[in-house]
């Protein structure tokens, strides 16, 4: 009998599951399902594409025919609505009913709607995760003429929005209710490195503060009031505050939720032959050794892969994830791993190098002499090499005075990690 | 039915290990030929004075070169089985080759998110800031029999191991 493996989602997660299945399973039927009708896209550069550097067809990362060389059903333009774990069957929002033996749930995240008074689904109020949202943004600026935009949250989200909304010509200010900007990815002094780069490209950045309430002319939003009294007049609000896990089909199953899915290390729900990950599920965290959702793209696509073989039987263990980012943000290339702000605690060791001259600046954490935080800021280069200490767990205590040098690299490792790097197979993400 | 069976195992990655460079840093005279053999190989001209004369853009190496003291070595992209560049890469640009099992490199579809410089473990991938976008990056000379940096090594330092591991020997070694 052919199994019939189902995946709700069609991003990153979705489809290195459906690879690892096909890897794996060359019989099986393998279905991913979409609300959205785009064959894929990859969200992370809806930015890029509202600024008006890519088109769409550069954000499909995955063509049309690796569907079909692959054998992957794709079904899109239609939501998962509910879920039944006893009968093994999804309903879709036509009612349709789908069968299936393994069930991968990787449904993302949705974004954050702040308590704002006011009716806030109003034109001109936008939120930035899909590329519909940039597409209705684009739409919007051009049909409104819009000067001034006002972004709310400055955590990755709301500053690579800023980035495309000044690629367009249009004048930002951001409203973070944190002192700083960067305040879940950075510490303080990268915060305010990047914050100077942001006001020089002519952003206003109004920090302790957010909106409490929006204002609405002729039909459409027209200004911001803010915590602190100050008023911002402007043409668009974008909320961009954060996302939570889209766990509305777990709910009133059997499925295990926290803020996401629960799963153990082969990305299985409570539900025997249930799988979640991405965005949506919460999994091995690799630093805290407790269970975390990461939302990132590398460590969707990883829970995704490791979902889709355990799914079609070949049994892989989830090694963890921590937080990575590489984002470019005001002519700034970053690189982020890990715990870059530790308390205030004699556990932690910070080595810190800073070239504010040259825009550079480096800072690494070390606990018990294994790194588990990195920032680079100006300097990327070979920054993998430090993810690949921090994974390994490496004592790195007899060239720790190396570690921020400019001649850093594997000649100063252990020859043992070197050459299990060199000829071995290198290290998952 | 067996054009069909062979056209699965196209897609399928088990049949799809790839050739891979091994570096023996005990061998190394730290000479730097394979630098110059690799930007050699990916120029226009593919010859060694026009590569080096400045009349033709010189393309990057795709080898980090590490030398101190007595010790050195040139570190180039393992391929690896389980690549994290592939999985991080935002645009695809990044892909598995289906013949050969490489990590190849589409530069058009690249833009620049230097997500494979955060993921890879080596640092074996440059990035190009003034083209934005990842740089240069070792495709094994693609459909060569040996890649420039194996076949032009003195003193065999850097070796080629094919699919099943085994050292594939060059006419004078």
């Amino acid at each position: 009998m052919t199994i019939e493996y189902l995946i709700i989602g069609n991003s990153t997660a979705g489809i290195n599951a459906a690879e690892a299945i096909r890897e794996t399973n060359n019989t099986g039927k393998v279905t991913i399902i979409s609300d959205e009708r785009i064959v894929n896209y990859s969200r992370p550069l809806i930015s890029h594409y509202l600024g008006g550097k890519i088109t769409e067809e550069k954000m499909i990362f995955r063509d049309r025919e690796f569907y079909s060389d692959n054998r992957i059903e794709l079904q899109t333009g239609r939501k998962a609505v509910s879920i039944n774990p006893g009968r093994k069957t999804i309903v879709l929002s036509d009612n349709t009913k789908i069968k299936f033996d393994k069930l991968l749930i990787a449904t993302g995240g949705e974004p954050i709607v702040p308590p704002i008074e006011g009716k806030i689904s109003m034109p001109g109020i936008f939120t930035f995760t899909k590329y519909d949202d940039a597409r209705q943004m684009l739409d919007y600026m051009k049909k409104n003429k819009v000067k001034q935009a006002v972004v709310l949250g400055a955590g990755l989200i709301g500053l690579k929005c800023t980035e495309g909304l000044l690629a367009q010509g249009i004048t930002v200010s951001i409203v973070e209710l944190a002192d700083r900007v960067l305040a879940n990815t950075f510490d303080r002094a990268a915060s305010e490195i990047l914050e100077k780069e942001l006001m020089r490209n002519g952003c206003r950045v109004l920090k302790n503060d957010t909106i409490v309430r929006v204002e609405k002319s002729a039909g459409k939003f027209a200004g911001a009031v803010l915590k602190t009294g100050r008023k911002l007049k402007a043409d668009m609000l974008v909320i961009a505050i954060g996302v939570v896990p889209r766990i509305g089909l777990a709910k009133g199953t059997q499925i295990k939720t926290s803020r996401g899915i629960i799963v153990n290390d082969r990305m299985q729900t409570s539900v025997r032959d249930i799988y979640a990950a991405g965005d949506v599920a919460q999994a091995a965290d690799f630093l805290s050794g407790g269970k975390s959702v990461t939302a990132i793209w590398p460590v969707a696509a990883r829970q995704g892969r490791v979902a889709g073989y355990n799914m079609a039987g070949k049994s892989t263990e989830y090694s963890g994830s921590f937080a990575m980012n590489s984002v470019e943000l005001a002519g700034i290339p970053t690189i982020s791993f890990g715990l870059t702000n530790p308390p205030e605690s004699p556990e932690y060791e910070v080595l810190v190098r800073t070239e504010p001259e040259n825009r550079f600046y480096r800072k690494i954490v070390l606990k018990n002499n294994r790194i588990v935080g990195f920032i680079t800021l100006g300097r990327i280069e070979r920054a993998g090499i430090f993810l690949g200490l921090i994974r390994e767990r490496l004592n790195v205590s007899s060239y720790k005075n190396s570690l921020l040098s400019d001649s850093f690299g594997f000649l100063l490792l252990p020859s043992e990690y070197r050459k299990h790097l060199v000829t071995g197979n290198g290290i998952e993400v | 039915m067996q054009g069909k069976h062979g056209e699965m195992n196209k897609t399928s990655k088990k049949n799809m290990k790839p050739r891979r460079i091994v570096l023996r840093e005990e061998y190394c005279i730290g000479c730097r030929l394979c630098e110059v053999h690799c930007i050699t190989q990916h120029s226009m001209s593919r010859n060694i004075i026009k590569a080096y004369r400045g009349t033709e853009p010189r393309p990057e190496s795709g080898i980090y070169f590490e030398e101190s003291g007595p010790v050195s070595f040139a570190l180039q992209c393992r391929h690896c089985d389980d690549p994290p560049c592939l999985y991080s890469c935002l645009t695809g640009a990044l892909y598995r080759d289906r013949k050969s099992g490489q990590v190849l490199y589409n530069k058009d579809k690249c833009v620049g998110c230097w997500m494979c410089i955060m993921s890879c473990p080596l640092g074996a991938i440059k990035p190009d800031f003034k083209n934005q976008r990842a740089g240069s990056k070792c495709d094994l000379c693609l459909e060569a029999e040996f890649p420039a940096c194996v076949a032009n090594c003195p003193n065999e330092a850097i070796i080629l191991l094919d699919e099943n591991g085994q050292r594939m020997l060059k006419n004078d070694d």
